[in-house]
């Protein structure tokens, strides 16, 4: 595409943008600053689940189809160990270990049988899930579950400027989501087993060949990304609510945020699930019927003028 | 390489699999040479009459007169809806089996023609269906469900292999999530109900009996139609780019041009497939193209084996028979379980599908009755899988 068109296209999608936050701020300011939070705070939970999506698909290749089956699962173990314990951070805890142990499980009992068989083992998450999720419909029921934010958390946060009141517990999910970011960069990036991922998303069989356990590296992977589903899981029980079909909603979320960040880079992940959490609830807030439309447009936008997403790399 | 030997590849009902790749190369430079295929065509003829077995015969009849045996419960419920499930497994086989891109999205294809079925046609909402006659309706649900897919299929050439799956997965599902929020257009949650068959010549078509010569008729069409496709010189080309698109782009070939047009004929079986789903149903809603749904599809395809186009109806009727006994030996609710399972236990074990497992059955057998003959060297594996069909 010509210089010119990159422009034009730029100062149409930018311009067209700036034109409806003018119009949005001067009509309705403080339904403009809610819903931009509402979009934050919503690509911070998207953020959590998708970076672990893309961290598994980054060093893997494998599509983790069950992703949202991991998710709630997740939701629902944290459901279950808050009812007993009465503690929210052990349910946090609980749902991340839950879910990184079925996604350990998974990677060490079938998925290391089939290395760089892409679309096979894609197809056994999706029988994964499919197992999952009425295995999950089974014991917990259709009905909707709704955790309890912790006692510190609760309630609304007053005296805010333009918006007077925003929910602690959404506003709280900002920081985490960007110290889980820091976290992720932290190890990938400062740590021994993070130089090993990052070495093993370049070249898997050189990795192998100078001597270190790979599927060791994939379990670890694995674990993380798995674990992260879930703790995503117990987080968005507070504020979305558990019930069957939520997983195919995150699974969703998950696939447009990395399809558009760009495939296996945590950085795309946060852009992508930004993007996402905005478009969603803007369009919810102004055009209800069409917000799905929204979101569809903005992958069609990405895949026509970059097919690896906004940051990514030629696999 | 002569003519002859060329024709004898392209009749070998080997397709491309096992052919050397010399063979595979040579497509450009045999096409243009007209002259001796006058005299193929006649060959091709009489090839097609030798190659009609007992086994085919057997399953023609079959299929023809199992609605005057089977109850009309199992003429319609089992017998017609696993035809018109099957058809719009076929479209997925075509593009899985031949073309190697994997859309879950064919199921959204379908499900755009039913919509536009009912709302051109009749329907429960007068305030949204046009009420136009069948005649007019049909050829333009099935007209713009085929344009559909065939944008979806241009949005998703542009990546491969799993980027396909997670590219059409997330384009159905965001159908799904719009035909349940919008209500001026496609009524919500409800969709539409009461679409009905039309009453043509006299015969209700809504009747077991004609409905399933109806669907029957449009898969046969469709089952041949797709092999008759994959061994003309494009589904040849079709069947080079999923083996090997970088070498068919040297050779010229236009790779994305090809994909993009598998898509559209894809579509356009999904579509009819979808006007007769829509026509069994008698309603379509946003739950007709949900994930369950789109996921099914692929698990039909997957069941039966993407490598023959019987493959999905084979995998459609296991996959119906399922749905409707399933119950009585297992837990009322416990359907997904069961079918999650068994396509778990088909991709993990079988990857061909229920032809896989017969092929290796066949292959197993045969096998071992030349040996307790003659002990010669068994067949390789390769030559077993590509070179019979099923």
């Amino acid at each position: 595409m010509s210089n010119f068109w990159r422009w034009f296209w730029a100062v149409a999608i930018g311009g067209s943008l700036g034109v409806f936050a003018v119009w949005a701020l001067v009509t309705n300011d403080r339904l403009f600053f809610v819903t931009l939070l509402n979009g934050l705070t919503l690509a911070a939970l998207y953020f959590i689940v998708a970076s672990g999506f893309t961290l598994v698909f980054g060093l893997m290749r494998n599509v983790n189809l069950a992703h949202g089956s991991l998710y709630l699962l997740g939701g629902y173990v944290g459901y279950v160990v808050a009812e007993h314990t009465g503690w929210w951070l052990i349910a946090v805890a609980a749902g991340f270990v839950a879910a990184a142990l079925l996604g350990l499980a998974m990677q060490v009992s079938i998925f290391r049988f089939m290395q760089g068989q892409d679309l096979r083992q894609t197809m056994v998450t999706i029988g994964l899930s499919i197992v999952i999720a009425d295995l999950l419909l089974w014991t917990f029921g259709g009905q909707v579950y709704q955790l309890s934010p912790p006692d510190w958390l609760n309630g609304p946060l007053r005296g805010l400027p333009v918006i007077n009141a925003y929910s602690k517990y959404r506003l709280a999910l900002l920081p985490l989501g960007i110290a889980i970011g820091l976290a992720l960069w932290l190890l990938l990036n400062r740590t021994r087993v993070g130089m090993l991922i990052r070495a093993g998303v370049d070249d898997r069989a050189m990795l192998s060949a100078a001597g270190v356990n790979v599927n060791l590296v994939f379990a670890i992977t694995f674990l993380i990304g798995a674990g992260l589903a879930g703790l995503g899981g117990v987080v968005g029980a507070v504020e979305l609510s558990m019930v069957p079909g939520e997983d195919v909603r995150l699974l969703l979320a998950s696939l447009i945020v990395v399809i558009v960040g760009g495939m296996g880079s945590v950085t795309g992940a946060a852009v992508g699930a930004a993007i996402l959490g905005i478009a969603e609830t803007f369009g919810l807030a102004y055009a209800p019927t069409y917000s799905v439309v929204f979101t569809f447009v903005i992958l069609v936008l990405v895949l026509a003028f970059r097919p690896r997403g906004i940051l990514g790399q030629p696999a | 390489m002569s003519a002859a030997q060329w024709r004898k590849a392209m009749n070998s009902g080997a397709s491309a699999q096992v052919w050397p790749r010399e063979q595979r190369a040579l497509v450009p430079a045999a096409a243009p040479s007209g002259a001796p295929f006058a005299s193929a065509d006649e060959n091709a003829r009489a090839r097609l009459w030798q190659r009609i077995s007992a086994r085919h015969v057997l399953v023609m009849a079959l299929v023809l007169i199992y609605p005057w045996v089977a109850t009309p419960f199992f003429t319609f419920q089992i017998g017609a809806q696993a035809l018109g499930l099957g058809l719009i497994a076929l479209s997925l086989t075509f593009l899985g089996g031949y073309g190697g891109m994997i859309s879950l999205a064919q199921m959204t294809v379908a499900g755009i023609a039913g919509y536009m079925v009912a709302i051109f046609g009749t329907s429960s909402m007068p305030e949204i269906s046009l009420g136009w006659p069948w005649w007019v309706v049909v050829p333009i649900a099935i007209a713009i469900a085929t344009v559909c897919g065939t944008l979806i299929g241009w949005l998703s050439v542009r990546t491969e292999g799993i980027y396909t799956i997670m590219i059409t997965l997330a384009i159905g599902v965001a159908f799904h999530y719009l035909m349940q929020q919008n209500y001026s257009l496609f009524n919500g949650w409800q969709g539409f109900q009461r679409v009905l068959t039309p009453e043509v010549l006299g015969i209700d078509w809504r009747a077991p009996i004609p409905y399933y010569y109806l669907a029957l008729f449009w898969a046969l069409a469709g089952y041949f139609f797709v092999k008759y496709l994959v061994r003309t010189p494009f589904g040849i080309a079709l069947q080079g780019i999923r083996d090997n698109p970088r070498r068919m782009n040297a050779l010229g070939f236009n790779v994305t041009a090809h994909r993009v047009a598998a898509y559209a004929v894809a579509g356009l079986i999904a579509a009819i497939g979808g006007v007769l789903l829509v026509w069994y149903n008698g309603l379509i809603t946003p739950g007709s193209v949900g994930t369950g749904w789109l996921i099914n599809i692929l698990i039909i395809a997957v069941l039966g084996g993407m490598r023959h186009p019987i493959g999905p109806f084979l995998g459609a009727i296991v996959f119906v028979l399922l749905q409707n006994f399933a119950i009585d030996v297992f837990d009322r609710e416990r359907f997904n379980l069961v079918i999650g399972a068994m396509f778990l236990a088909i991709v993990l074990f079988s990857p061909d599908g229920l032809l896989g497992l017969w092929q290796r059955f066949r292959a197993r057998l045969a096998a071992s009755d030349v040996q307790s003959r003659i002990s010669t060297p068994r067949p390789s594996r390769r030559f077993v899988k590509g070179g019979s069909q099923p």
